[in-house]
């Protein structure tokens, strides 16, 4: 088979690093390096960021495909150019963020209650698996169903099971226009408010924070306005949806849990710093409380987003521990993609 | 099995069943095929189980002898994926038909696998909500099935497959542990199992429950129908129409003999003189309906469309639907038997794609009407034949496996809703390399070490496409060369 030259490259690299058994960071624009446990700096980096570009965009088939380390920014740029967007959200923490890194870390942005989240929208990968081949899984098109869901199965894998080397991505028509109103709503009774006002409404983002509840509605002219006649809140400017999502609204914190549980949840409602994904998302600031001893009862999942945690001195679990027989499906599903546990060892959980 | 397990395995299994189990031929019968019916197989035996419990100790039984099971919803699946095991046990999930929860808050409904697709949407009308995900088998077919299949609709491009509208499975192990994927949370920790079991074609886990996600009936909705005197205007219609930034709920596409069969049957008053038919669907708030159906109608008159009707009432609407969604049934009053392929395809490759069709048509001596999710580039070619004329079935067949391969090609894939199954097993081989099919069975065991579950659909085993591949040289390239041909 033969590769372009920045997959010959990185196939090189994997090849040479099966061959030693040496272990692999793999690396985007390093945006994200915060989030999981910290990679450790002694391993050798296989950087995405030399495999960048657009290899196939067709508006009208509302679908992009593209290189891994193309960055975040320059697939929206031309998106908007074309009037249409990435529906999920996805946060850019910094200008570096690339399109891999999203899919890797499968994160979403406010949006994702109204429109879904990024394996949603992912249609197909290529990757390099820990046996150095490459291969593709779903395609270009809408609907497939020939083999397994292998590029659903590796978004939000953090990497754990092969080098992500491209993406197809189904986009969606950009909503002409989207407003934010808020209104003064106590914690304990914005979802009461939810479920007071219609459910059909066109709204694409619903946040409480500081007494405040927030929605944004997208759409059409006409829809909006419609829309905004009827929850009577006071009009801001849509600036809020992307420091939440970037969550550039919080330092200094020690640690930030993100836990995510049914929106009618009654969990964290006051200890939340913010509340977001229409009462899905609660972040919570340095608890002082073991959270995921409180999700016993109900759904729910508890990650530590942010943390001081030095690299290998991890004494928290930092995403919520699998039950067993999901644990062991994860271990096999692992030694199947890579034999030899060369990527990202210990950046989701231990013992993947 | 040797004779003294077999009567062991016997012996438990009825004491698990008692008078749920079948293993007189003529009750077997009932079960020797699910949707496509080309594919016969009479079961081993058939259970019926009640309860979760049943299913495990059944599962525990079938894996501690090694007996192959297959799981079974309604049974309408179109591709064999629930085709028997001679030597196996069909487990029949039909007993699990109960709806356990509403939970209008959270906009979640909690089912049991055999429960059908329609019946979640009757069951919440009530309440303003619904459940997106709509096959046209919907009145018959289970929610458990849909899982397996990952099945479709008219309403995919706007509101997804099934995969995008389940929230939480419960299910049994091979070894016959309980556990459940996903949560009634809007995400899950670690990997994205959820999905992966979508489309699994029961082979990794048998679903016992299913958490689904509601959503609220739009406030408008519009139907708008035009005919087209080309299939290439009808295509490039579709382009501009998304192009345009419009998101249709659906988004239809008959050709002419597809047509002129639904009207024939239902009187939906399609035009019968158009080469090719539009169906667009849009919904939304009212206030903003009117202007997209203005947008549409322009897109349309650009396009040449011969004909133009919309329709907001629901009697309506529900009239210019009947005919495509009667549009199999109708094909089948025009011939003995017709041969549903399900290919997708990127959609500018719309009018090439038909076109060889059409050729192969000729080629074959069988006539094709298409149906077409022209939205997002499902194809519904249905190959018309007689069973009992001569080879007719053969061509077919052979005929449809040329239209998977056309889809390949064109960048596209061999399945978009009805899954591998055994029908389409062979042209794995196509679209898949070896190591692509050496990940499938990986995951298979990551699941099912003993392979009990479905085993031999949906993935072929390298020596499978060895042999397919020595009798089908594709594009001039011999797959394994590396091999001696004999």
């Amino acid at each position: 088979m033969t590769f372009e030259p920045s997959v010959k490259l990185l196939v090189e690299q994997v090849k040479n690093a099966i061959a030693q058994k040496e272990q692999l960071i793999i690396e985007g624009g390093g945006s994200k390096k915060f989030y999981g446990y910290p990679p450790s700096s002694d391993l050798p980096v296989l950087s995405m960021i030399g495999h960048v570009g657009v290899i196939d965009y067709a508006p009208d088939e509302l679908m992009i495909h593209v290189r891994a380390g193309t960055p975040l920014n320059d697939i929206n740029q031309l998106l908007r150019e074309n009037k249409q967007f990435l529906a999920f959200e996805p946060p850019g923490f910094n200008h570096k963020t690339t399109i891999g890194g999203i899919i890797a870390s499968g994160l979403s942005g406010p949006r994702r209650p109204y429109a879904g989240s990024v394996r949603d929208f992912v249609l197909g990968v290529t990757l390099i698996t820990g046996t150095g081949d490459v291969l593709s899984f779903g395609g270009q098109v809408m609907k497939n169903v020939a083999g397994y869901d292998v590029s659903r199965l590796v978004t939000g894998a953090m990497g754990t099971l092969g080098v992500i080397l491209d993406v197809s991505l189904k986009v969606l028509p950009a909503p002409e226009t989207e407003r934010t109103v808020t209104r003064s709503i106590p914690v304990d009774g914005f979802q009461s408010y939810m479920q007071s006002i219609r459910n059909n409404l066109p709204l694409s983002a619903v946040a409480h924070q500081d007494g405040i509840l927030r929605l944004r509605v997208s759409g059409s002219e006409v829809a909006v306005d419609a829309a905004l006649l009827e929850l009577e809140g006071e009009e801001t400017g849509n600036e809020y949806w992307n420091e939440l999502n970037t969550l550039s609204g919080f330092r200094g914190q020690k640690e930030l849990w993100r836990v995510s549980v049914m929106p009618g949840s009654q969990l964290f409602l006051s200890s939340a710093v913010a509340i977001d994904w229409g009462g899905g998302i609660r972040w919570i600031a340095d608890p002082e409380e073991n959270l995921r001893e409180q999700l016993d009862n109900e759904d729910g999942h508890a990650t530590l987003f942010k943390h001081n945690i030095d690299e290998g001195g991890a004494h928290v679990e930092i995403f919520q521990p699998l039950t067993q027989p999901l644990l062991g499906i994860h271990q096999r599903l692992k030694k199947q993609f890579d034999p030899i546990g060369i990527f990202n060892p210990g950046r989701m959980y231990k013992d993947l | 099995m040797n004779i003294v397990d077999k009567q062991d395995f016997l012996l438990q299994l009825g004491i698990v069943c008692g008078s749920n189990l079948i293993s007189d031929a003529p009750s077997l019968r009932v079960y020797e095929t699910d949707g496509l019916t080309v594919k016969k197989q009479l079961p081993w035996l058939v259970a019926l189980p009640s309860t979760i419990g049943e299913v495990q100790q059944i599962v525990r039984l079938c894996h501690q002898f090694e007996v192959p099971v297959v799981a079974r919803g309604a049974g309408t699946g179109l591709s064999g994926g629930a085709m028997p095991h001679a030597e196996g046990v069909l487990l029949s999930l039909a007993k699990f038909n109960r709806i356990l929860a509403v939970d209008e808050q959270n906009l979640l409904a909690r089912v049991e696998p055999g429960v059908t697709n329609l019946a979640i949407s009757d069951h919440v009308e009530d309440l303003g909500l619904y459940y997106a995900p709509d096959p046209s088998s919907q009145i018959a077919c289970s929610i458990g099935g849909n899982v397996a299949e990952n099945s479709g609709g008219v309403h995919c491009l706007k509101y997804g497959l099934t995969v995008h509208n389940v929230r939480k499975l419960k299910l049994v192990s091979p070894e016959g542990e309980l556990y459940e994927v996903g949560s009634e949370a809007l995400d899950s920790a670690g990997y994205d199992l959820l999905a992966l079991l979508h489309g699994s074609e029961g082979m990794l886990g048998i679903v016992v429950e299913v958490t689904v996600k509601l959503l609220p009936m739009p406030e408008a909705i519009c139907v708008v129908m035009a005919g087209f005197a080309s299939v290439d205007a009808a295509a490039a219609t579709v382009g501009d129409i998304i192009a345009e930034g419009i998101l249709p709920a659906g988004l239809e596409m008959m050709d002419k003999l597809a047509v002129q069969a639904a009207e024939a049957f239902v009187k939906a008053g399609y035009p019968t003189e158009a080469e090719a038919l539009l169906l667009c669907e849009l919904d939304g708030m009212a206030a903003e309906l009117e202007t997209q159906r203005v947008k549409l109608d322009q897109i349309l008159q650009k396009n040449g469309a011969t004909s133009i009707e919309s329709a907001y009432d629901e009697e309506k609407r529900a009239r210019l639907w009947l005919g495509r969604k009667a549009a199999f049934p109708a094909v089948g009053r025009i011939s003995p038997d017709y041969y549903c392929m399900d290919g997708t395809i990127p959609r500018r490759k719309l009018p090439e794609v038909l076109a060889t069709i059409s050729r192969l048509s000729e080629e074959f001596s069988l006539a094709v009407a298409n149906v077409f999710h022209a939205g997002d580039g499902n194809l519904h070619p249905l190959i018309l034949y007689d069973a009992n004329k001569g080879d007719e079935l053969q061509r077919a067949e052979a005929f449809g496996a040329k239209i998977l391969e056309l889809c390949i090609d064109s960048g596209g894939t061999i399945t978009g809703e009805h899954g591998v199954g055994i029908e389409k097993i062979d042209q794995m081989c196509i679209q898949f390399t070896d190591e692509e099919l050496l990940i499938f069975h990986g995951v298979k065991s990551a699941f099912d070490e003993k392979s009990i579950l479905n085993p031999g659909k949906a993935v072929p085993t390298l020596s499978r496409c060895a042999e397919f591949g020595a009798m089908h040289v594709h594009a001039g390239q011999e797959k394994f060369p590396e091999l001696d041909r004999f």
